[in-house]
C-alpha cells in the first residue's frame, strides 16, 4: 500500500474529530456521565430528520442546527426524567435516547423514500470519502492544497472546544468536582452542565457527519479514561487525552491500510477495513496497554509492585 | 423555658435590624416530590455562635442547609443572610459539603482543592494565581496538612480529606459557615483539629452552623443548638434547649437512641 495525499487528509480529519471529542470527554468521564455522548449521538437523529422534513433540503446548516438542538434537549430531558420520574441518570438517559433514536429512524425511513438520507451513513459516516468534498483550494508556496470541508468544520469545532476548556478550566474543574460548592460561589453548575452538553451535541453532530458516530462515542470516552490512569493532574490528563486521541487516529488509519494486507486480504478487493472503526479499536488498544502498564494505577504495578506503597508511607 | 427563649429571639429579630443576624429563616418549607422535608422553619441565629443542628436521620438537616444556600428550591419562605437574600450575600458564605458528596479519585491535589475556595472571589475567566495558591498553602498548614499539599486527594485518609475541606472553607474567608457533618467518621486527631478551628473562627466573630450527629459532644462543642425534626423543635443557647424533654420531642420514639443520649448527657454534666 502506498500513502497518498488523500490518506494525509483522512488522518487530519480523524485527528481533528478525535481531539475535539477527547477535549470534552475528560469532563464527561470525570462527571460520571460518559454515556451522555453515546446518548446524544444517537438522539440527534430525529433532529436531522425533522430539519430535513421541515426545510425539504439537505442543507447542512439546518440539519446541523436541528441536530444540535435535539442534542441539547436530550440532556434536558434526561435531567427531567431522572428528577421527576424517580429513576437514576443512566436509566433516564436510556429512556430518552432510545425513544428519540427510534423516532429518528422512523422519520428517516419516511424521508428516505424521497432522498438519500441513509441511516447507516449517519451512524457510521464515511471518513474515507471526506477528502473528496473539497471546499477550499489555497495555494501555499506554489503547491495547491485541496482542503476538505470536514477538515474546515472540524478545525472550527476543535478550536471552539479548546478555547472552552482553556478559558473555563477553573469553572469546569470546580463544577465537575464539587458542583454544590461551585453553585454556592456563584459558578452555576447547571449552566456549566448545559454549556458542556451543548458543545458535546455540536461536536457530535459535526464529527459524525464526517467520521461516523462510532469514533465519536469512542473518542469522547476512551482517551480521557486512558489519560485518567496515567496522571493525577487535571491539566495533564487533558493534554494526554488529546495526544492519545491523535495517536489513535494516526494508528487507526495506518492499521486500516496495512493490516488487511498482512492478513492476506487484498485491500483493493476487500475494500480495506473501516478507518473510523480502526481508530476506535486503536483507542481501545491504547487503553488496554495503559490499564496493564500504567506506572501507578496499572494492573501489573498494583499486583506486583510494592515500591509505590512503601513510598506512600 | 424553651418557648421563653424563642420569644426573646423572635422579638429581637423584629426590633433589631436583620442585618446584624447572620441567618434569619422565615416560614421555610422544602418538599421533594410533594413530600415536605422541612416544614415551616423559623430560625434566627445570632452572630458569633457555634451552632449545632441535630436531629434524627431524615429530619431535613442537610436539606435545611441546602435550602439556605439556595441549592435547592424552596416551596415557601425566605432566607436572609445578614439581612440579604443569598444571591447578594454569597461572598460572605462558606460551605463544607458532606465528604461523600464528591469523587475523591478526581485528578486534583489537596492544594488544588483548597485553592477552589478562592474561585468565588476570583470570578469568571480569571485563572488561579499565585495569591490563591499561597492562601491555600497557608490554610493547609493551618490544618496540619502542609506536607500533603501535592498528594492526589484519594491518597489522604478520611480525616485528612475532611481537614482539606475545612482548609478550603478557611480560604473562602466567609463570615458565616455552613458545614454538613464535618465530624462524620473522622479520627480523634481530626476531631480535635476541627474543634480548635471552630473555636478560632468563633473568636474571629464568625458564625458556624454545623450538622452534627454525636449528641454526646453537643454541649461541649457548641454554644447554640437547633433541634430539628422536619420542624424546629427548639433553637437557642445549648444549655437552655439541649435537654431531655426537647431531645424526646426531636427523636420521638427512638428510645434506645434517646436513652443513650440521656445517659451521655447525665454523664457529661
Amino acid at each position: 500500500m502506498e500513502w497518498y495525499a488523500i490518506d494525509t487528509w483522512i488522518v487530519i480529519v480523524g485527528i481533528l474529530a478525535a481531539v475535539s471529542c477527547a477535549l470534552l470527554g475528560n469532563f464527561l468521564v470525570l462527571r460520571k456521565m460518559s454515556m451522555m455522548g453515546d446518548a446524544i449521538s444517537h438522539a440527534v437523529l430525529p433532529g436531522l430528520a425533522i430539519a430535513f422534513l421541515v426545510t425539504g433540503a439537505r442543507a447542512s446548516l439546518t440539519m446541523f442546527i436541528g441536530a444540535a438542538v435535539v442534542g441539547v434537549l436530550t440532556a434536558v430531558f434526561t435531567q427531567w426524567v431522572s428528577r421527576f420520574g424517580k429513576v437514576d441518570e443512566g436509566a433516564s438517559m436510556g429512556i430518552v435516547f432510545t425513544t428519540l433514536f427510534a423516532l429518528g429512524l422512523l422519520l428517516i425511513v419516511q424521508a428516505a423514500d424521497h432522498v438519500d438520507l441513509d441511516a447507516s451513513c449517519v451512524l457510521y459516516g464515511a471518513i474515507e470519502l471526506t477528502p473528496l468534498d473539497v471546499v477550499w483550494r489555497p495555494s501555499i508556496f506554489g503547491a495547491i492544497l485541496d482542503v476538505p470541508r470536514a477538515a474546515v468544520v472540524l478545525s472550527i469545532v476543535c478550536a471552539v472546544n479548546l478555547l472552552f476548556v482553556v478559558f473555563f478550566f477553573k469553572e469546569l474543574r470546580i463544577t465537575s468536582f464539587d458542583s454544590e460548592l461551585a453553585t454556592t460561589m456563584g459558578i452555576n453548575a447547571n449552566w456549566m452542565h448545559y454549556l458542556l452538553m451543548t458543545l458535546v451535541a455540536i461536536t457530535t453532530v459535526a464529527a459524525f457527519e464526517a467520521v461516523g458516530s462510532i469514533i465519536v462515542i469512542a473518542m469522547l470516552i476512551v482517551p480521557a479514561a486512558t489519560a485518567h490512569l496515567l496522571t493525577d493532574r487535571l491539566g495533564v490528563m487533558i493534554l494526554l487525552s488529546v495526544i492519545l486521541a491523535a495517536l489513535a487516529a494516526v494508528l487507526g488509519h495506518i492499521t486500516a491500510l496495512f493490516v488487511p494486507g498482512w492478513l492476506g486480504f487484498d485491500p483493493a478487493v476487500v475494500d480495506a477495513t473501516s478507518t473510523s472503526g480502526m481508530m476506535a479499536v486503536m483507542a481501545g488498544v491504547l487503553f488496554a496497554i495503559t490499564l496493564f502498564c500504567a506506572p501507578r494505577y496499572g494492573i501489573l504495578i498494583k499486583k506486583f509492585g510494592r515500591i509505590d506503597r512503601a513510598e506512600a508511607k | 423555658m424553651n418557648t421563653v427563649s424563642k420569644e426573646i429571639i423572635h422579638t429581637n429579630s423584629e426590633t433589631v435590624s436583620t442585618k446584624s443576624w447572620p441567618l434569619v429563616v422565615r416560614d421555610l418549607t422544602v418538599a421533594y416530590h410533594r413530600k415536605p422535608v422541612v416544614w415551616d422553619v423559623e430560625l434566627s441565629i445570632p452572630e458569633g455562635k457555634l451552632v449545632s443542628i441535630v436531629g434524627p436521620n431524615g429530619a431535613g438537616k442537610s436539606t435545611l442547609l441546602k435550602a439556605a444556600l439556595d441549592l435547592i428550591p424552596r416551596s415557601s419562605g425566605e432566607v436572609l443572610i445578614y439581612g440579604e437574600p443569598y444571591s447578594k450575600a454569597r461572598k460572605r458564605v462558606g460551605y463544607v459539603p458532606q465528604r461523600e458528596s464528591v469523587d475523591w479519585d478526581f485528578p486534583v491535589s489537596a492544594l488544588d482543592v483548597v485553592a477552589m475556595g478562592t474561585y468565588g472571589q476570583l470570578g469568571w475567566f480569571r485563572r488561579v494565581n499565585k495569591r490563591s495558591k499561597a492562601l491555600a498553602m497557608q490554610a493547609l498548614d493551618r490544618v496540619g496538612l502542609a506536607d500533603y499539599a501535592h498528594r492526589q486527594i484519594s491518597q489522604l485518609s478520611g480525616g485528612q480529606q475532611q481537614r482539606t475541606f475545612l482548609a478550603r472553607a478557611l480560604v473562602q474567608d466567609a463570615d458565616i459557615y455552613f458545614m454538613d457533618e464535618p465530624f462524620a467518621a473522622v479520627d480523634a486527631a481530626t476531631e480535635r483539629a476541627i474543634v480548635d478551628l471552630l473555636k478560632e473562627l468563633q473568636q474571629r466573630g464568625k458564625t458556624c452552623l454545623v450538622v452534627h450527629h454525636d449528641l454526646a459532644t453537643v454541649p461541649e462543642y457548641f454554644d447554640w443548638t437547633v433541634l430539628l425534626n422536619m420542624r424546629v423543635v427548639a433553637s437557642g443557647p445549648t444549655e437552655e434547649v439541649f435537654n431531655q424533654e426537647n431531645l424526646h420531642k426531636t427523636y420521638g420514639g427512638k428510645l434506645t437512641l434517646l436513652s443513650q443520649a440521656a445517659e451521655e448527657l447525665m454523664r457529661k454534666r
